[in-house]
Formats: structure tokens, sequence, C-alpha cells
């Protein structure tokens, strides 16, 4: 037994920010109240933080099996729990995909073994994902996976499309779409305006993005089941899943850190840890993710953690592998660029963490992943005010790729709980 | 007054004296190219590395001559070398290069930035020869001395360029350098290789669509080189090219009697230029090609003259 006291208890599942204590126990919990005395219980004092659900993050790699040196389930998940993240959806493009039963079935039973948080395995939408032919996908579900996605690369056609949507809807998993028109973006390396053009870097448009969402959005209506745009950088994007949304199309976005935070001024130098896909985004499209992520139309905050060695970066930019690390910074960005200016609510950032993220993956996560009597015992605590700053040395991540090394925080991470017992703690 | 210049990877960040100074620096060294005898003393005993990973002929050479001329050794790497074949990252290869002790590096790479990086690496000087799409300094500083030459100042100059400015680094260098003393830039070429966004890189710059708008009042016309691998990305058909843009010597009749035509080579005639306009009184081609000795020599003195001793 574990009793969490006198910490803020932020739900925003039920609207609930008080002080409460927290009792968990044989992995859910057992109770939500106000001074509990549990004689029994292990006592964490959560003085001065708040106690959230376990967040989610719905996008990252964790490289296992096939890139092990560049991060491991073990190293992922370490990374993830410093980060406050209590589950996370690692992305199917492994070294082999996981586009079968088999190896997600391996990722599902390593992670049991050496994961300090939950790890959800996406499977490919088609076979490799080469955009073919459709993967084992029912095959997958019964295996453990959450989400069907070709990420790295769009679903190959609207055709392909369409059958992974009819197909999934049956099975109740969402379609997580990486929107891009490759023939766009060829060769892109950061996105096209003034800067590309002054670095001499072969820029990728906004509307690569957006034409994929516009695919993704009209499939999504024809077919009636949901479609979630991975990594959404751009304004065009967001008032193509605003519009939907209003019309009732059950479509969903995730936002990450770096794209509400940074812009392509950003890049220095050709400093590679600036090289992600999406590219970093003009300061007018970071500007209405903002917007969005605030407004309601983003329905949750992923990392889309993409661990890569320090020898593939070390290169020039335009042959670098695109992607950073980000379950250590999610949760302090988003209070520095969110919360503490006052663009959202401490309520709303922590419903992008956690049940933004759960009602993507549907009815199922969202429900036991409360806090209430007999929920899943999933928590997040973190500070909001503590004074600190972010070394990648220190990282548990195999991979230190951060735009973000020697950035100053406000509040952070300050314990991760998963299935009642303490995961990591500062 | 001497600003000291380390690296050279770029116009960009100099400012209007610190070029004028580069410029100013190079004048001795273009009487040099007019003695019988050529060869100077003044670096014996150091040694320039050229690390050519792009293939280059003019700018090579201009270097290892350029070098050579001061009485430094150099050391040659060439993109075909086999290193680079094998697979080894750049950072090792210019690594190794450093490790045999060159006290300034010279290099040429197809991607932008390529000089940037070596440069967070190294501590020896570095001297960017033309990276990606980026910048190619040198050659704006050669334009420069010889657009002085010939015009008297830099300042206030009416600048048409011809051509693929997206993709051209000599565009972009020399937008820098220029627009720092007020320059008004034309850009003219087929819209897909003059995009809105250059209008960023200078105070003022147009973009015009007709060569024969661009041409009037022109101070100095700037052909850039068509790289025909571009043509077939598809761009448009050197057909097209050729009946819209080429430099032809009834169009420079529509340009100012003194305007003078430069190219940064290597030139294609009868794509870009017309033979005619290439060889005729306004052309500076050739000049460019000489003043370029004098500023590399200027620029490798410079930068080794005041390196640390080793």
């Amino acid at each position: 037994m574990l009793l969490i006291k006198n910490g803020r208890v932020i739900d925003p599942a039920s609207r609930t920010d008080a002080q409460l204590d927290v009792l968990l126990e044989g992995g859910t919990i057992r109770d939500v109240a106000a001074g509990i005395v549990a004689r029994d219980a292990a006592v964490f004092d959560a003085t001065g933080l708040i106690v959230a659900p376990g967040f989610i993050d719905l996008h990252c790699h964790l490289r296992e099996p096939g890139e092990e040196f560049k991060e491991t389930i073990e190293s992922g998940t370490r990374a993830a729990a410093r980060g406050g993240f209590t589950a996370v959806c690692c992305m199917p493009n492994t070294k082999p995909v996981n586009d079968n039963a088999a190896v997600t079935r391996s990722i599902v039973e390593r992670a049991a073994a050496v994961g300090s948080v939950r790890v959800w395995p996406i499977g490919a939408v088609t076979l490799g994902s080469k955009g073919e032919a459709l993967a084992e996908i029912a095959a997958m579900r019964r295996a453990g996976i959450v989400a069907v996605s070709d990420d790295g690369r769009p679903v190959a056609t609207a055709k392909l499309l369409r059958s992974a949507m009819e197909f999934c809807r049956e099975l109740q998993l969402t379609v997580i779409d990486h929107c891009e028109d490759t023939s766009l973006s060829a060769g892109g390396v950061m996105r096209e305006g003034p800067t590309s053009i002054r670095m001499g870097l072969h820029g990728i448009p906004a509307c690569a993005e957006s034409l994929a969402v516009a695919r993704g959005v009209q499939i999504a209506e024809l077919t009636g089941w949901k479609f979630h745009v991975a990594h959404l950088s751009c304004r065009e994007s967001l008032d193509l899943v605003r519009r939907a949304k209003q019309k009732g199309v059950p479509v969903s976005c995730e936002v990450t850190p770096h794209h509400f935070t940074l812009t392509d001024e950003h890049i220095r130098e050709y400093d590679t840890h600036f090289k992600m896909n999406p590219p970093l985004a003009s300061r007018e499209d970071r500007d209405a993710l903002i917007e969005g992520l605030a407004e309601g139309t983003v329905d949750c905050i992923a990392t889309d953690h993409a661990p890569h060695d320090a020898a593939s970066k070390q290169v020039e930019f335009d042959k670098a592998p695109f992607g950073i690390t980000g379950f250590e910074t999610a949760l302090p960005l988003a209070l520095r660029e969110l919360v503490h200016p006052g663009r959202i609510s401490l309520m709303r950032m922590i419903e992008l963490f956690t049940t933004g993220p759960a009602r993507v993956l549907g009815p199922h996560v969202e429900q036991s992943r409360r806090i209430a009597k007999g929920c899943v015992a999933d928590l997040t605590l973190f500070s909001t005010d503590r004074d600190w700053t972010f070394r990648a040395a220190d990282s548990a991540s195999k991979s230190k790729n951060t735009p973000f090394d020697g950035e100053k925080f406000r509040g952070g991470p300050a314990a991760t709980i998963v299935g009642g017992e303490i995961a990591w703690k500062a | 007054m001497n600003p000291g210049f380390h690296d050279l990877l770029g116009i960009e960040p100099l400012t209007a004296p610190e070029i004028a100074f580069l410029l100013d620096q190079s004048q001795p060294f273009q009487e040099i190219q007019r003695h019988p005898l050529k060869k100077l003393a003044t670096l014996r005993g150091k040694t320039v590395c050229l690390a050519f990973f792009e293939n280059s002929t003019r700018t090579r050479i201009s270097f290892t001559t350029a070098a050579s001329r001061l009485g430094a050794d150099t050391m040659n790497l060439q993109a075909e070398s086999s290193s680079l074949k094998k697979g080894e990252s750049l950072l090792d290869t210019v690594r190794t290069l450093d490790a045999m002790k060159p006290d300034c590096i010279v290099m040429r790479h197809a991607s932008s930035g390529a000089p940037h990086f070596v440069a967070r690496h190294l501590e020896i000087p570095v001297i960017n020869a033309g990276d990606g799409t980026h910048e190619h300094p040198t050659q704006a500083l050669l334009d420069a001395l010889t657009i002085r030459d010939r015009r008297g100042s830099l300042e206030n100059l009416r600048i048409t360029m011809i051509g693929d400015i997206l993709h051209s680094r000599v565009a972009r260098s020399n937008i820098h350098l220029l627009g720092r003393f007020g320059a008004h830039f034309t850009l003219c070429g087929p819209p897909q290789w003059v995009p809105r966004e250059l209008e960023t890189l200078a105070p003022n710059v147009r973009r015009v669509f007709a060569i024969e708008e661009a041409l009037k009042d022109a101070d100095v016309v700037m052909v850039l080189r068509v790289q025909t691998e571009r043509l077939h990305e598809p761009a448009l058909s050197v057909e097209d090219y050729i009946l819209l843009y080429q430099l032809t010597p009834e169009r420079m009749k529509l340009a100012p009697p003194q305007a003078i035509v430069m190219h940064p080579g290597p030139m294609i005639r009868g794509l870009e230029i017309d033979p005619a306009v290439a060889d005729g009184p306004q052309s500076c081609v050739l000049e460019q090609v000489t003043n370029g000795l004098a500023v590399r020599m200027a620029l490798l003195f410079q930068v080794m003259s005041i390196a640390p001793p080793s």
C-alpha cells in the first residue's frame, strides 16, 4: 500500500482540483479523500506537488528491436519515467518493423521484464510499413497493440488508408497517420521559408503536411472511423482538424513540445539537434499551435521521442536523420511555454498529457485512468516551481540528441507511480 | 584597421568595413598577378589543406595557385578520393586531415553548412570555398573587387541577377555582400527558381520575370550558371529557358551601355549566355578569374598570419 499525502490532486476527467490524499493498493486506487489514515501504508509526502493521473505519451520511438545502440526498452522507459510518463506508445518503425504479432509480443514481454513504465506498442498499418498490403492488424491487437500507424512515413495511398480505417473501425483501433505528401517534401530538411532560403537548405512547404491531413479527414468522414494526426505542425493542418471536429468527423491530433516551443528561426549554425520531421515551423504556425492547445482543437501533447546516437547526428545537416529526444523535457516545456505565461491552465495541461491521449486510444483507456476508486494506480507527481537546469548528459536515454541541453526550467517531474509502485522519484 | 579573420564561413556575418578591408588587402595581390615573377615567400613553411568534397576545377586551381604564389604548400583531398567512397564520415575525414597539421583548411562541400560544422570541431581556420546552395564567399569578394575596379565604387549599385537564384550560393553571397553597400537587386529567372522568400535576404530585393524589364537601369548584370541537372528536376525545358532568359546582345542593348556583365563560371555558351555577350566589351569574366587569385591570396594571408603560432 502506498499513501500519497498532502498533494494537490488535479484530475481533468472529474474536474477535481483539491488537496486530497490518494491510497494505492494492488495496482489500483483504493481511496481518494482528505486526511486518509492507513496504518500499513508507506507514505509519500507530496506537499507542494501536483498529483495527476499518469501521463501517457502517444508517440515515441524506443528503437528496440534492432537499434539498441540508440535506445532500448529499458533505457527509454527509464527516461520516460524521469519525464513523468507512466505509459508510452512506441511506434512500429523498429528493425524488424512491428507488423506482426511475434514482434508485438516480444516488445510486450521485454517491457514487462525491464520496463520502468507501461509500454503500449503501436502496430504497423502495412507490411513493413511499405504501403503495399495491410499488416496482420487483428493478430497484433490480440498481442497487445493499442493503435496502428506507419509512422516515419504516411500510409502510402488513400485506398490503403481507407481499407485500414474500415478494418480498424471493426477492431476499435485508432489509425494514426504521419501526414506528409512525400512528393512535395522529398529532399527537404527543414521548413520552407525565409530561413531555409537564407541557409540554402532544401525546404518542405507547410502544405506537404496539410494536404495529407485533408486526405485523412475526408477518409475519416467516408469511413466514420477515428483518424489521429501525428505531430501536427502548422496552421493549415490545425484549421482542417478544427473544421472536421465542428462537422463531427472523428479526427484528433497531437502536438509535440518542440513544435510549440521552437521555430525554424531557432536553427543555428546547422545544428542537427534542430532537425526533425515535421520540421520546426514558422513563428505564425507555432503561435497557431499554442492557440490550438488552448482552445481545445489539439487533443494531446506527444513527445515524438526519437533517439539517435551521436555519430548519426554529428554529420552535415542534410545527411542527419530526423528526430530529437523528448521524454524528459516535455512536461517542463509545457509548464514554461504554456502554463507559466498563462496561455493554458494547469488543468488543461494535465488534460493534454492524460485524458487527451487516453481518449484518442479509446473509451476503455479513458475510463480506467482517472483518479478515482478502482482506477489504475498510475500517477504523475510534479512540481510547478522548482528551478532547475536540464542536462542532456544526465538523461536516462541512451541518446543525447536534444536541442534543450542546458535549458532552465521552473517545475518538472517529481515522482512517477506505475501500478501503485514508485517507478522513479527525483 | 585589421578586423582579424579566423574563419571565412560566409559573407552574411561580415560588416561593410570588414568586407572593404578584405578588398583593400586584395589590391596589392592584384599587382602581383601582373609581375613576371609572381611567387612570394610570405607563407613559406605554412600548409594549406584543400578539401574539395565536391568537384571543382576553377576554385580548386585558384586556391592552389594562390597558396603557391604565397609560398605555402598544399595538401589535396579530392571528391573522388577513396576514403569518402568507403563511407568515412566528414568529421573523421577532416580530423584525419587536421592531424597532418595544416595551418588552414579550404573546403568545398555539397551540403549547406558543412564548413560551419567542421569549424565547430577544428581549431585551425576554415575557409568556405562553396557549401551546397548556401554561400560562396570568395566568389562574392572577387566579384566585388571586379565591380569596384570597373565602376569605381560599390555604393548603391543596381544589380541584376539572371538564372537559378534559388540554388545559387554565388547569388546569396553576392546579395549579402553588395547589400551591405546599399545595392538594389533585381532577381530574374523562371519563377520556380526565384521564390518570394529571396526578397528577405537584403533590404532592396525585387523579383522581375521578364528579362527585358530586369536589364533596364542595371549597373551590373550577373548571369548565373544553369546547372543542367536542375533542368531535369523537372523545372522547365532548356528551350524555354533559352527563349526567355538567355542573355543575348539584343537584350543587352536594353541595359545602360556602361553596364558590366559577370559570370561565376563555368559558363555554358548558348544556354544562359550568348557567346557575343560573353566575349563582348561589357564582359568581365576573365578579370573575375584573375581577381579570384588576388582575393584568395589576401584571404589566406589574413587567416594564416593571424593564426596562433603552432
